[in-house]
């Protein structure tokens, strides 16, 4: 799916030349979040003859006249039946300037679990709210759960302003008072832009009902804003994936140790420490997916050779710069996803970029409202959808960071040993 | 920290180490490869001979070079098969060396495992001779080419889709996928289908045959054929079952944007026959290449969902 409108003008090559953003939407269920994506994939021109003829059909069956852009974003016949969003959705589009991944975040059911898993991987996070209701609870939370995750930029959507008559009181009210809570929370980016998703007002075209708003249009600024941190500004940390050894005729000797950089850069001669066993040694060379070069960062998925013959294999972190003291008690905020509640004394599994090692529960001194952030201590055991801080005690020792310094090398599973359920998203460190 | 509620600027910053979005896909891609190379005794690759599952191959050599890749081939053969994409399997199996197995759903016709459907499509049947190789060979992870942006059933699959002992796909009980954290666990009886390329689109699939300049079947690219009309698509006359009586077959310039039975698969009319030519067409491309060339998903609105719950791709 492409924009057609100015994708037609421009050869492959550039096509192919336009960066990727990972982002989220995150809305409570009136805020009107699928007309929104609905709007930014029409209007973007991303919606096929096809997919818009399924959606005319499916409004016409329920007695709309106009097709219900909603609809667009309407996944599954279990979904239709019960006229609910089960499930994070990924919807793909794109401009001639940008690549976009949308993580479509239901707000409702089991809102909390689907917004972290969406906020993982995201740059960006969307939060809509209401021009008429303002920064309600449901805002909170999902910039509560924007900044523990560390999403690097938020952007609040005032929607509805034909509904408040465009009225910019309004809006720098609302702007303010969201961006005081997004900064108590640590979030450094946040970008407020007043919209009418279903007028279609700063979504894509400027508004002509907003004079006084001198800034760009929401999908201006997703095909604008910085993607990615600046991996040189970062300690370079290689989780080891694979031992690749071909033992062939052409390459006898060839060992390297094949993984995605998860920060930073590295080069051919830097000196590194392999985790968490603690030897020191030198990069012979770096192999770019079958070609030979002298620098990798991230988040390219590489192939490093070591100048010692070492005892390496999948789970190993090397790693440049300040490396983390590999450590057997793991502090961390906590987000349970699972139905089943984690409790102390579980023992757990402990999936850490390639490593896995067996875990136990050692405490759980509080547990978080995402509502208000205030701490229920020891509260025992966490359910579904809480948030809470969780002390862990590991078979085996890991190199973790700080999740605030490093979202790929600070994450983690908790996974039962039993059935394989995910239970838990860790985050190491302190929470906000 | 500070924090100011800002107006955006226009102007991005140029970061000379940023990845182009074909960058990005491709070290996801390889990740995934490997992360099942690490953690699973017996995976495959399910390979058509389709372009996304030529992607998948080309993406898995590049991961593990200058090794050979850790993985079979499973192709699943029904029997209706575009000749020019059984020639193109043979000689990719061949030139790196690669183990393929193949589960005929005519073997399974044959020995009245399978019943042919009344409408002669075969795309369905492909689920039983699937399972069966897969429970037969212990494949413990299985690799497809499907992407979430091909059909809404699809945009909610995971990267890692657990199946059950029936290769069942359970929408409600998937279990959620966080940062590059794929859960591979399993018990025995039970496997996981990956999907390399989840994140990809049509378009980016193209563009990265254009940039890699990976070799394709002949039958993506516009050629004369002789062709019949059905369900508003262009079939292949052929020993399969068509034309039937009232289709006439012609012979036009198209070519195939999928690949998959002749039976259910269309033609679009195309003159597009270089890959810059492919790419500007699927650019300016109005309707989904599902919804433009496969029969089977133009059953019901829950066509795609239907099958994936039975073990489908």
């Amino acid at each position: 799916m492409t924009s057609t409108t100015q994708a037609d003008s421009l050869t492959a090559s550039e096509l192919a030349a336009t960066s990727l953003l990972r982002f989220a939407t995150a809305g409570s269920v009136d805020d009107g979040k699928s007309t929104l994506v609905g709007r930014l994939l029409h209007d973007s021109k991303s919606v096929l003859a096809d997919q818009l003829e399924a959606v005319e059909h499916a409004s016409r069956k329920r007695g709309q006249e106009a097709p219900d852009l909603a609809l667009l974003t309407d996944g599954l016949r279990a979904e239709r039946e019960q006229g609910i969003t089960i499930d994070v959705a990924y919807r793909y589009f794109a401009t001639p300037r940008r690549r976009f991944i949308l993580a479509d975040t239901p707000g409702h059911v089991q809102y909390t679990r689907n917004m972290v898993t969406g906020a993982s991987t995201a740059e960006l996070a969307v939060v809509l709210v209401d021009a008429r209701n303002g920064v309600v609870e449901q805002t909170r939370r999902h910039a509560a759960v924007a900044a523990l995750l560390r999403v690097p930029h938020v952007v609040l959507a005032v929607n509805k302003m034909d509904l408040v008559d465009y009225a910019e009181p309004v809006f720098a009210a609302i702007a303010e008072e969201f961006g005081a809570y997004a900064a108590s929370l640590g979030v450094r980016d946040v970008t407020a832009i007043p919209i009418s998703a279903l007028a279609g007002d700063n979504v894509v075209e400027p508004s002509a009902n907003m004079d006084w708003y001198g800034g760009p249009t929401l999908l201006e600024h997703l095909e604008t804003v910085p993607v990615g941190s600046d991996p040189s500004e970062e300690p370079a940390r290689f989780p080891v994936q694979y031992v690749i050894r071909p033992q062939s005729a052409e390459h006898p000797d060839y060992r390297g140790y094949a993984g995605q950089l998860a920060s930073g850069v590295l080069r051919t001669g830097d000196q590194v420490t392999v985790l968490p066993a603690g030897i020191t040694t030198t990069v012979a060379g770096i192999d770019v997916l079958g070609e030979e070069r002298d620098i990798a960062w991230a988040p390219q998925s590489v192939t490093v050779r070591l100048a010692e013959d070492i005892d390496i294999s999948r789970g190993d972190l090397i790693a440049a710069g300040p490396a983390p003291e590999p450590t057997q008690d793991v502090v961390a905020t906590v987000a349970h996803l699972a139905e089943r509640p984690l409790r102390v004394g579980d023992k757990v599994l402990l999936k850490h970029t390639t490593r896995t090692v067996r875990a136990i529960v050692k405490d759980i001194p509080y547990a978080i409202s995402v509502d208000t952030l205030e701490q229920v201590e020891r509260p025992g055991s966490l359910n579904v959808n809480d948030l809470g801080r969780v002390v862990l005690r590991t078979a085996e020792p890991l190199a973790l960071d700080d999740y605030r310094s490093n979202r790929r090398t600070g994450s983690f599973l908790l996974i039962d040993q039993a059935d394989g359920t995910t239970l838990t998203a860790g985050m190491a460190g302190e929470a906000f | 920290m500070t924090t100011a509620i800002s107006l955006p600027t226009a102007a991005a910053q140029d970061n000379p180490y940023a990845l182009s979005h074909l960058d990005a896909l491709e070290a996801e891609a390889v990740h995934i490869f490997r992360e099942v190379a690490g953690e699973f005794e017996n995976p495959v690759i399910l390979f058509s001979g389709g372009k996304d599952s030529i992607v998948m191959l080309h993406l898995a050599l590049k991961a593990f070079a200058p090794a050979s890749v850790p993985f079979a081939l499973l192709h699943v053969d029904t029997g209706h098969n575009f000749p020019e994409v059984l020639a193109y399997r043979d000689r990719t199996v061949t030139e790196h060396g690669l183990r393929l197995h193949v589960a005929s759903v005519q073997e399974f016709i044959d020995s009245g495992r399978l019943r042919e459907r009344p409408d002669g499509t075969r795309n369905p049947l492909q689920t039983v001779p699937l399972l069966d190789a897969i429970e037969s060979n212990r494949f413990d992870a299985v690799f497809g080419g499907g992407r979430r942006d091909e059909e809404k059933a699809r945009a909610k699959e995971r990267v890692f889709s657990l199946r059950d002992e029936f290769g069942a796909w359970d929408p409600r009980r998937q279990r959620p996928e966080l940062w590059s954290l794929y859960n591979g666990r399993h018990a025995p009886g039970e496997h996981v289908r990956v999907f390399p390329l989840s994140n990809w689109t049509e378009l980016d699939v193209w563009q990265y045959i254009e940039r890699e300049k990976i070799e394709l079947p002949e039958i993506y690219y516009a050629h004369e054929r002789d062709v019949f009309q059905r369900n508003g698509m262009w079939l292949t006359a052929g020993e399969w079952g068509g034309p039937k009586e009232g289709e006439t077959p012609e012979r036009r310039l198209v070519r195939y944007r999928t690949v998959g039975d002749m039976s259910c698969t269309g033609a679009v009319d195309s003159d597009a026959d270089t890959i810059d030519a492919v790419i500007a067409e699927i650019a300016a491309s109005r309707l989904t290449e599902r919804g433009a060339t496969r029969a089977d998903d133009k059953m019901s609105e829950a066509a795609m969902e239907d099958r994936k719950r039975e073990g489908y791709f």
